[in-house]
């Protein structure tokens, strides 16, 4: 279990943060460690301004599909961020920003939430990323 | 037949993957040899909680399910 899981958030929708958050307390729990990469729209939604709001769903949710996330988090389930912060607690989860992201979205250091540890390149990130599996959501 | 256990954990209710996610956060608490209750109804519980712990090595000393509810007792290795 010592090669990371290394994941690529691209999609900055409630629900695939949520999934990708899934995997991550999955993986903290097994001792397995994780390294998480933002870009575009998944930073958009790491901001402090931003984290908290509703991030809308993929659209093939649809309407149903939104009924059923709204019933799951009427139900106690714990927002995406709230399960990244127990992750965190947990094991070892490193949250880094693409910093060609950063320069996108026009963002500072300070205008992002603690969970994100710091920014880096792509080439940082495949360096971390060992011979681990990156997954791309 | 229940054996007492060293600690419980009620993690009925919670969504895959609080409750190894609970777990793996309670059995840091107890000392090898120790043993932890849990009381789940995520309908995945009862293969994650074995995926667990053969992966980490803490033993599934019991398991069974009652009206949805799944309950495990694992020992800290």
């Amino acid at each position: 279990m010592d090669e990371p899981l290394n994941l690529v958030l691209f999609s900055g929708t409630d629900d695939k943060l949520q999934a990708a958050a899934v995997l991550t307390a999955g993986a903290a729990a097994l001792g397995k460690p994780v390294n998480v990469f933002l870009q575009y729209w998944a930073l958009d939604a790491f901001t402090r301004a931003k984290i908290g709001l509703d991030h809308g769903l993929a659209p093939e949710a649809g309407e149903a599909g939104r009924t059923a996330v709204d019933a799951l988090a009427k139900a106690g389930q714990a927002s995406w961020a709230e399960t990244l912060r127990q992750a965190k607690d947990l094991g070892t989860v490193d949250i880094q920003a693409c910093s060609l992201s950063m320069d996108l979205l026009g963002l500072e250091e300070s205008d992002l939430d603690p969970l994100v540890d710091g920014v880096e390149g792509v080439t940082a990130f495949y360096l971390n990323a060992g011979e681990g599996h990156v997954v791309f959501i | 037949m229940t054996t007492a256990t060293d600690l419980q954990l009620d993690a009925r209710g919670l969504n895959c993957p609080m409750p190894i996610v609970k777990t793996a956060q309670a059995i840091k608490g107890l000392a090898s040899g120790q043993t932890l209750e849990v009381l789940a109804t995520d309908p995945g519980s009862t293969k994650d909680f074995e995926a667990w712990s053969k992966t980490t090595g803490n033993l599934l000393v019991e398991q069974s399910v009652d009206g949805g509810v799944f309950r495990f007792v694992l020992r800290r290795k």
